[in-house]
């Protein structure tokens, strides 16, 4: 199977989409004369033209709500923020707008549109470039949100997500990008609300997503190294979440560890493991773990980032925790 | 006057008494608490929704607007019955009771809401004029929002962007002077807001949103321009509102007398006094046309009554679609 880095699978399922469907278009700041800050939309503009490749000035709120209306009236647009910190200027119209604008019309209006970028913490960046924003999409009913891991599921579920008449978040990553994996080159769709085991185990259930799967990898390699076999549950799509595939790892385990790079407080991780506490209650041989970023805003020094952001070690040092082996 | 068809001057009148009426009614059962929440009235500014209306052609045009959206709702053709059902909060609402007066849509008739966020519709409607430009099908979207709504970036953004992709939109800032409490005067910077169209290369103009003729020919000038060069335009419609903000509004920021004085540029009785000195009206005629709204108003207001609350297992309902 054919090799290829997570921004490499997006601009595939970008290709492939806008191939498959003349609605379907792309419009954010640098994605066609510029190939996209981040080169997921390379080659784009040369394949389609400037109709379906539309670069925009610097307004967030503008051509967010510009793809609100466009999807209102039967396009399918995929909107690219450049980072999903900039987006919060286009908070309005994603959450009073985007997700709510079918209930409110009683049902007469879809809203089949993309919003996607990178969000969570990159590298030397400070507190205005390096946050994972999640919550506040998690928490909107009338979003879907999905957060990829690996190339596979990048390609895979973007196309669903462009396939789907609901406004869906697409949460990536700057350093992930550049993340390598196995890519069919077939066709396929990853399900939007279904979670996948990446690693299967006995001991331990170890729930993330996005970003952290590759320090839970870590740190399940440095377990199985002591003999602890790690399941590893990445949720990939965080509204709507996948209970049952959590749950029925859990009441393999016993004991969960829930790993998530946002803050602590009213995150996807605190509700994760909020379910995990009250639907597996008499499952459970410990508490529910909850390894997040430290309740800090990002630093600069590049020690203290790292310092403030989930690690293996972390990890390692929650799993002995819920099988009382501190040492 | 000669110029104009009996017909379409008669509907045009029709539609104004019928906006006045219903909110008349809307602001009456609301005082009966049949009505909750916000509630934000249209009298004084019906030429400015007839007029425009009436010069587009909705099997392919789009209109959207604020919070004040009765008024373009029935000047779109939405029969009056879901409407003021969906005040009540009824199933037969055309929201199924779950938007309320901000939130009056009608897919079918293309009136695209009823927008609660000041501003808020001005991109939505530049993207869907997007999608009708993507598509090229020689429609053209008409925005609506009140002098309240243009100092905020998404009325700047959404301009700077219809002018660089070259949008069939038209937006119309209904200017009845007063933002909330706030006299449009003491927080614009301009006090000719047609200025804001020319400061991205927008073709701006005043128009007296009193005069629904007037307000008809600059919106069909306007859709021309659109539909032949993609050209968006910028019209301010000068107009006042004769009721509070919302019904909450106590209204202590101006005087009664301010409010008389300009009732007596009612834009009703000035296409009643017009039609009247050209031969196009007669007094019976003008007395069918009041029992025609009446009736009509009244027989929303008892389908509303007599409609069913949405059932509970409704609140789970529209939030995806399939």
């Amino acid at each position: 199977m054919p090799i290829i880095t997570y921004r490499e699978a997006l601009n595939a399922a970008l290709d492939e989409e806008m191939t498959r469907d003349d609605k379907v278009f792309l419009m954010g700041e640098e994605v066609g004369e510029y190939d996209g800050a981040y080169k997921v939309s390379k080659g784009l503009l040369d394949k389609f033209g400037p109709r379906r490749v539309l670069d925009t000035p610097i307004t967030e709120l503008g051509f967010t709500g510009l793809g609100v209306g466009a999807a209102m009236a039967g396009l399918r647009p995929v909107v690219e923020w450049m980072t999903h910190n900039f987006a919060l200027l286009a908070l309005d119209q994603v959450v009073n707008n985007a997700a709510k604008m079918r209930y409110m019309s009683g049902g007469q209006f879809t809203m089949p549109i993309v919003f996607r970028g990178p969000n969570g913490p990159a590298e030397y960046l400070a507190a205005q470039h390096s946050q994972a924003l999640q919550s506040y999409y998690a928490h909107i009913p009338g979003l879907k949100v999905v957060a990829p891991a690996t190339p596979y599921d990048a390609k895979g579920l973007l196309k669903s997500a462009i396939r789907d008449n609901n406004p869906v978040v697409v949460l990536e990553g700057e350093l992930m990008y550049a993340w390598k994996g196995e890519v069919p080159e077939e066709e396929y769709l990853v399900p939007i609300g279904k979670a996948d085991v990446k690693r299967e185990g006995k001991d331990v259930s170890i729930i993330t997503y996005s970003k952290p799967l590759k320090v839970v990898q870590e740190a399940a390699e440095t377990l199985a190294g002591l003999g602890i076999e790690a399941e590893i549950v990445d949720l990939r799509s965080l509204r709507p979440l996948d209970e049952e595939t959590v749950y029925a790892s859990v009441r393999k385990t016993n004991r969960a560890v829930v790993v998530d790079e946002s803050w602590p407080v009213a995150s996807v991780g605190s509700h994760v493991a909020w379910l995990i506490s009250r639907n597996c209650f008499d499952m459970l041989d410990a508490p529910v773990e909850l390894v997040a970023s430290e309740d800090v805003p990002m630093p600069y020094n590049h020690r203290l980032e790292l310092a403030a952001q989930p690690s293996a070690a972390k990890v390692v040092a929650a799993v002995k925790k819920v099988l009382y082996r501190e040492d | 006057m000669k110029k104009y068809d009996k017909a379409f001057l008669h509907k045009l009148l029709y539609e104004m008494m019928l906006i006045r009426h219903f909110e008349e009614k809307a602001g009456q059962m609301y005082g009966l608490r049949k009505i909750g929440g916000f509630l934000h009235l249209y009298n004084g500014q019906e030429a400015i929704a007839v007029g425009a209306v009436a010069a587009l052609d909705l099997s392919r045009d789009y209109v959207l607007t604020g919070y004040r959206d009765h008024g373009h709702a029935l000047a779109c053709g939405t029969d009056p019955k879901p409407l003021m059902a969906e005040l009540y909060g009824k199933i037969t609402g055309c929201s199924r009771g779950k938007g309320g007066s901000m939130h009056f849509f009608d897919a079918e008739k293309h009136f695209l809401g009823g927008n609660g966020i000041v501003a808020a519709q001005i991109p939505i409607a530049t993207g869907v004029a997007l999608a009708q430009s993507y598509r090229s099908d020689g429609g053209v979207t008409v925005c609506f929002f009140g002098d309240g709504a243009i100092h905020q970036g998404a009325f700047h953004e959404s301009l700077n962007l219809a002018k660089i992709w070259n949008l069939p939109v038209i937006y119309v800032c209904e200017n009845n002077q007063w933002g909330m409490g706030t006299n449009f005067r003491r927080v614009s910077a301009v006090d000719d807001f047609s200025l804001m169209g020319n400061a991205y290369g927008i073709p701006g103009r005043q128009v007296d949103g009193m005069d629904v003729l007037a307000v008809y020919e600059e919106i069909s000038r306007a859709a021309e321009d659109a539909r032949k060069s993609g050209l968006p335009t910028f019209l301010e419609a000068k107009t006042y509102r004769y009721k509070g903000h919302s019904m909450s509004d106590p209204q202590k920021y101006r005087t009664k007398d301010e409010i008389e004085e300009y009732k007596k540029q009612d834009p009703i009785l000035i296409l009643q006094d017009r039609m009247e000195k050209g031969g196009q009206l007669t007094e019976k005629e003008f007395h069918d046309l009041e029992a025609r709204v009446k009736a009509q108003v009244d027989e929303a207001a008892d389908f509303a009554e007599t409609s069913e609350e949405p059932a509970i297992h409704t609140l789970y309902e529209d939030v995806l679609a399939d």
